[in-house]
């Protein structure tokens, strides 16, 4: 299912160079039309504290005390758009899909709403519409990387509003060499580390950091086996499996059952018992 | 008397009128909960996207139910004539089971109406998929498997001898999916190698699900055979089966407990039990309690002689594997700082359904010919 052929489009966050203005916040939710959902004051200024249904991308504001102070580090987060996406695999009704764009894609009418994405994302990334009834019902919403836009020829919303260039986008190929480059050309800046190089097996969103990731609240701990190998391993034996216990059952049935010519129980059931 | 007088007597028992009651506010939650909404009815979020619904009515509940194909195996496959008398109620046991699991899942879904499309638009990379595909199947399987009973009640003779010639395909068509969705209700989280605790996630999760499912299985086998001729006040000397199935069951275990030891040693887990947290406790608990104890118990001579021995260490081999079920479905969604506690609608939902299974069951040994005496109402 991975798709790598040249068409795919990535991105490179650098986070050196975020100011925290939540612009590509506000041009996500206008482009996309998402509506608000209350949030309260927790001490923090990440609002909200977590991305939801009707918020596909926000800055997470980390803040930790140093020498000279307390500092911050601003952090986008949106779908990293996998190469080959732990929830399009899991779906059982295709509904999430990733296209050779780049954009991992939803289809609402397929989904039934199992929400085994939600559980397989390894970046908690697909979100729920739990307060949805019936008519409409509920949809699982998450960053759709503007394939709208994209398919337009247009930048995705959030990297055409940003005011310091935090994002360069293009060929997944050209992204990886852009953030290869700048670790190189500036030695002691960046953690050496290319987040969604590996992880996953790869995602189209990247990236890099004067700041270990693990501080900035990023999973850490994902291998980088693309994630859909680690079921379809179970999966593709099925039809041997099946082959398998078929004979293996008959052949013991037929060896345990030698001889007796009354293979089924009815008989000994109910009315036809004799007392 | 007739089916109407059957059915009018059979709700006089006060146990039936409470049944009767709890299916109906299961019923009445489940409207509300398609009324409000997932959200408002239920206490699940973006961080908890699968909560009691899910450990209970699906993972636990395919489990408990895996005495049908485990007793079929015995006595159709390997020809164990002793058990025959409780294959009848062990598949309609597992038959009433996975229709309600379905009901359960449809309530859980978002969007139920959408639930035949996988059936249709295969996407075979999709555990979720699979289970969802065998379930339906299997839940055919045991209407096939259990259709004698009713049809011998009402005399129907075509179709019986229709299903006779199908018999062992059924049998080995239920043993099959059996292994295919029990294991891989394990294999849902074979995907989430970095949600799921270490003490629980390993490529093998699969077949120690399988393995804990026919635990599970002959366990709830014996719990109901003894409760029901209790309940029913049968007149039947069942012990030598349920030391059988004790047998059976701590044959299960053991293997099952040297699989996990081995699993762990391999996987270099270990170190993960001696951290000191919730998971660890958890894991714990369940292995002592629901899996060490119940194969010390079986050991013991004057348990296995007792019915109420047999009777309690049953019971723990299924607090055993629910716990199991609950630690891999809420430890995997753990890495969060989500708090979950069931709402007062998903526990009514559950009780309402648990309470359906019981309902079913015990109307249908009432009227159809499951116990070898016929029935009970007779």
């Amino acid at each position: 299912m991975a798709i790598d052929n040249g068409k795919s489009k990535g991105v490179l966050v650098d986070l050196t160079r975020c100011i925290g203005c939540r612009g590509c916040q506000v041009a996500c939710k206008s482009w996309n039309e998402r509506s608000v959902k209350p949030t309260v004051m927790y001490g923090n200024f990440t609002n909200p504290p977590k991305l939801n249904s009707e918020c596909y991308t926000n800055i997470r504001y980390v803040e930790w005390e140093t020498d000279k102070g307390p500092v911050w580090q601003f952090v986008k987060s949106q779908c990293m758009h996998c190469k080959d996406p732990a929830c399009a695999s899991a779906c059982p009704a295709s509904a999430l899909i990733k296209t050779p764009e780049g954009p991992v894609t939803y289809y609402y009418e397929r989904c039934l709403g199992c929400r085994y994405c939600m559980m397989a994302c390894p970046f908690h990334i697909p979100k729920y519409e739990w307060e949805k009834t019936v008519f409409p019902f509920p949809w699982v919403r998450k960053c759709t990387f503007c394939a709208d836009r994209q398919a337009d020829g247009k930048t995705p919303a959030c990297i055409k509003v940003c005011p310091t260039n935090v994002m360069f986008f293009g060929p997944l190929d050209d992204v990886k060499q852009e953030a290869e480059k700048r670790l190189k050309e500036n030695p002691g800046k960046y953690v050496n580390h290319i987040y969604g190089k590996n992880e996953a097996g790869g995602t189209a969103w990247m990236y890099i950091s004067a700041v270990p990731f693990a501080q900035l609240g990023f999973e850490t701990d994902i291998p980088d086996k693309p994630h859909p190998d680690y079921t379809w391993s179970m999966l593709r034996e099925i039809p041997y499996k099946v082959a398998g216990l078929v004979v293996g059952l008959s052949l013991i049935a037929a060896f345990r059952n030698r001889g007796s010519s009354e293979p089924d129980s009815d008989t000994t059931h109910g009315k036809e018992k004799k007392p | 008397m007739t089916i109407t007088e059957g059915l009018q007597k059979s709700f006089e028992s006060k146990g039936m009128r409470l049944l009767l009651l709890l299916v109906g506010l299961g019923i009445a939650a489940a409207i509300y909960r398609f009324g409000v909404g997932l959200g408002a009815s239920t206490n699940l979020t973006d961080d908890m996207p699968w909560g009691l619904w899910v450990a209970v009515d699906v993972l636990s509940g395919v489990a408990l139910a895996a005495g049908g194909f485990a007793i079929t195996a015995a006595v159709y496959i390997f020809n164990m004539k002793k058990y025959k008398s409780i294959a009848r109620p062990a598949i309609l046991t597992a038959f009433v089971g996975y229709a309600i699991v379905l009901v359960g899942l449809a309530i859980d879904v978002g969007k139920p109406i959408s639930a035949w499309r996988p059936l249709i638009f295969w996407q075979p990379h999709s555990v979720m998929f699979e289970v969802f595909w065998c379930i339906t199947i299997y839940t055919t399987v045991l209407a096939f498997e259990f259709a004698p009973a009713f049809l011998e009640r009402v005399k129907w003779e075509t179709p019986l001898k229709i299903i006779h010639v199908l018999h062992y395909p059924l049998v080995i068509a239920g043993i099959v999916l059996s292994f295919l969705h029990q294991s891989s209700l394990g294999g849902f989280f074979l995907i989430m190698p970095s949600k799921l605790s270490h003490l629980w996630y390993t490529p093998n999760l699969p077949y120690l699900f399988y393995l804990s499912a026919i635990a599970a299985g002959l366990a709830m086998v014996s719990v109901e055979g003894i409760i029901s001729t209790r309940a029913l006040k049968r007149n039947v000397d069942e012990m030598p089966i349920l030391q059988g199935l004790g047998r059976g069951a701590r044959i299960t275990l053991i293997i099952y407990l040297v699989a996990k030891i081995a699993d762990m040693t391999y996987q270099g887990n270990w170190p993960l039990l001696f951290a000191g947290t919730k998971a660890s406790l958890f894991w714990s608990v369940e292995l002592i309690v629901g899996v060490i104890v119940p194969i010390v118990l079986y050991s013991m001579k004057s348990v296995r002689e007792s019915e109420n021995g047999l009777l309690v260490t049953s019971g723990l081999v299924l607090f055993g594997v629910v716990l199991n079920r609950f630690d891999v479905n809420f430890f995997a969604q753990a890495g969060t700082d989500a708090l979950y506690f069931p709402s007062v609608w998903e526990f009514l939902v559950t009780f309402g359904l648990i309470s359906a299974i019981i309902l079913a069951y015990r109307l249908a040994v009432m009227h159809l010919p499951v116990f070898h005496e016929g029935p009970l109402n007779r």
